[in-house]
């Protein structure tokens, strides 16, 4: 059911583990909801030198969150905040259909974290563009 | 190097068929095809293989064969039994008890009855997915006409009291219907002596063929026709005979039943021997189910702080087959029913795993399983942000 790409990256996951002392940070989902992703960023001179994740969830959430934090490295933090759920999906080679959630977590993931960098420093706190995107119904059950 | 051998450990989900069921089967593919309900001397063959199955599946169960129905499967005997009771006996009543732990193919049947006007009744179990025989009792009303409550659960393994459920049920003069899908060939079935008036099994869960099942119905027991259309079945099953399924089915249900002890007894020695390993290797798991109540196979434990899923995707990697009651498998986002019901955490539930074990399992996959199962568990614990703080304490009291 997952792409090669979904496999590859649930396999050997880039950039998981905690990050000691980082800039942002991102906590988005619920573990009632069967997914939490913990997002890490490392920041200076407003480009994105590292980031690191830790998720509790199914293959693609796993995966999405690798490749999340694998695009927005070497980003500036604008560019960062531009990584969608849709390219995550598409670096992933495709999610089925019940599992774009989890590009979605992964996107909002990196917007808290560029948040939470923003808010440190006093800078005011980016919109979200489309605020929960969701792709299905019943995500509204388990709102992330 | 050579393949890796897969470990099959969902005989729950369905069993392959057995290698001498098929043989029973081939030759009613090509030689005996004729219609049993045909004239000519070709269909006796045929009609003679149904009415020999037919009396399988009865002394199978302690009935007569005239009270063996073949269905296509557990969904529709489930179907027939509560729809077909439901509409029968509407003039004497409208409420069903059913268990808030059955299969899909009982509560979505209730479901739909409750549309048609209906009332239904979905009694909780314990912690150990257990139905109480009082809680039966109370829920009886002067409305009820089916009792619905399955012989063994699918997924946590747990067998219900069943002869005492079906007695209160007859002493209320109310139908007991049992759907045993996953208990045929692992307990010992008496419909007279356990008070079931309805039951249905399903072939490809005990090495039988997919697509062939049976309805056991009580003479006597009032109940209308799911299928309508010509008159086999006595009239009550419409649809040409599955003729070799049927065949599998009565080879399948008479080897399986043949040695039930003894073969339970080896499967029982290999759960609790994977249950004991995980359990004693794998912090935060436990068991989900009852102790000793539950089928000879069955396996199902949840490791806190991991999902389902993502444990599943690691074991395939190892030639492993197993299932979860996460959600994310299922296409919804609510867990299994089964753990909710039993009072398992939503955010536990989706950490459970659900091994079976059967006729496919040798000793030694017990011992791979155990070698793979706590590095998977650990593997993903090490990147689940839940995890962090339990693991932190743990290596401050080193």
């Amino acid at each position: 059911m997952y792409s090669e790409k979904v496999m590859d990256h649930f396999k050997n996951p880039r950039n998981v583990g905690e990050m000691e002392n980082p800039d942002g940070v991102g906590e988005v989902g619920n573990p009632v909801c069967g997914d939490i992703m913990n997002i890490y960023l490392k920041i200076e001179n407003n480009i994105v030198v590292d980031a690191k994740f830790k998720t509790f969830g199914c293959g693609a959430a796993i995966a999405s969150s690798s490749m999340a934090t694998e695009l927005v490295r070497g980003k500036t933090l604008e560019e960062a905040w531009e990584v969608s759920n849709k390219a995550v999906a598409e670096a992933l080679e495709g999610l089925p259909p019940i599992k774009m959630h989890c590009s979605v977590l992964a996107e909002e993931g990196i917007h808290k974290a560029i948040n939470d960098y923003r808010k440190k420093h006093g800078l005011p706190e980016w919109e979200e563009k489309n605020p929960h995107i969701h792709d299905h119904d019943e995500d509204v059950e388990c709102q992330h | 190097m050579g393949e890796k051998r897969i470990i099959y450990m969902d005989h729950a989900a369905t069993t392959y068929t057995r290698p001498d069921v098929v043989d029973a089967m081939l030759p009613y593919f090509t030689e005996h095809f004729g219609n049993p309900s045909s004239i000519y001397s070709i269909a006796r063959e045929t009609k003679n293989a149904v009415e020999t199955s037919r009396a399988q599946v009865a002394n199978a169960l302690g009935a007569e064969p005239d009270e063996i129905y073949f269905t296509s499967g557990g969904t529709e005997s489930d179907n027939w039994a509560i729809k077909g009771v439901a509409f029968a006996n509407r003039k004497r009543g409208n409420h069903i008890i059913t268990s808030q732990i059955e299969h899909h193919a009982v509560i979505h049947t209730c479901k739909f009855l409750e549309k048609e006007g209906f009332e239904v009744t979905y009694l909780p179990v314990d912690q150990y997915g257990l139905v109480s025989p009082d809680d039966l009792e109370k829920a009886i009303t002067d409305k009820t006409i089916l009792v619905s409550i399955m012989y063994a659960n699918n997924e946590i393994g747990t067998i219900e009291p069943i002869a005492e459920l079906g007695a209160i049920a007859r002493k209320h003069k109310v139908y007991f219907h049992t759907d045993a899908v996953q208990a045929i060939g692992s307990v010992p079935i008496d419909v007279n002596a356990q008070n079931i008036d309805l039951l249905s099994l399903s072939a490809h869960k005990f090495y039988g063929p997919k697509g062939v099942g049976a309805l056991y119905i009580r003479k006597g027991v009032r109940i209308e026709n799911l299928l309508h259309g010509g008159g086999q079945e006595r009239r009550r099953r419409a649809g040409t005979e599955n003729i070799p399924g049927i065949v599998g089915l009565g080879k399948a249900i008479e080897l399986t039943t043949s040695d039930i002890t003894a073969h339970s007894a080896q499967m029982r020695a290999m759960r609790d021997r994977l249950i004991k390993g995980i359990l004693d290797t794998i912090p935060n798991a436990r068991l989900n189910g009852h102790p000793e109540k539950r089928l000879p196979g069955n396996v199902n434990i949840s490791f806190e702080f991991i999902e389902g899923e993502s444990m599943l995707l690691w074991l395939d990697d190892e030639g492993i087959c197993a299932s979860t009651g996460s959600a994310c498998t299922s296409g919804s986002l609510e867990p299994s029913h089964v753990l909710l019901a039993t009072g398992l955490p939503v955010e536990i539930s989706h950490g459970s795993l659900r091994l079976t074990i059967g006729d496919a399992n040798k000793e030694q996959d017990i011992n791979i399983l155990l070698d793979v199962l706590p590095k998977v568990v650990s593997r993903l614990r090490d990147m689940s942000p839940l995890y962090k703080k339990i693991d932190k304490e743990r290596k401050c009291d080193v």
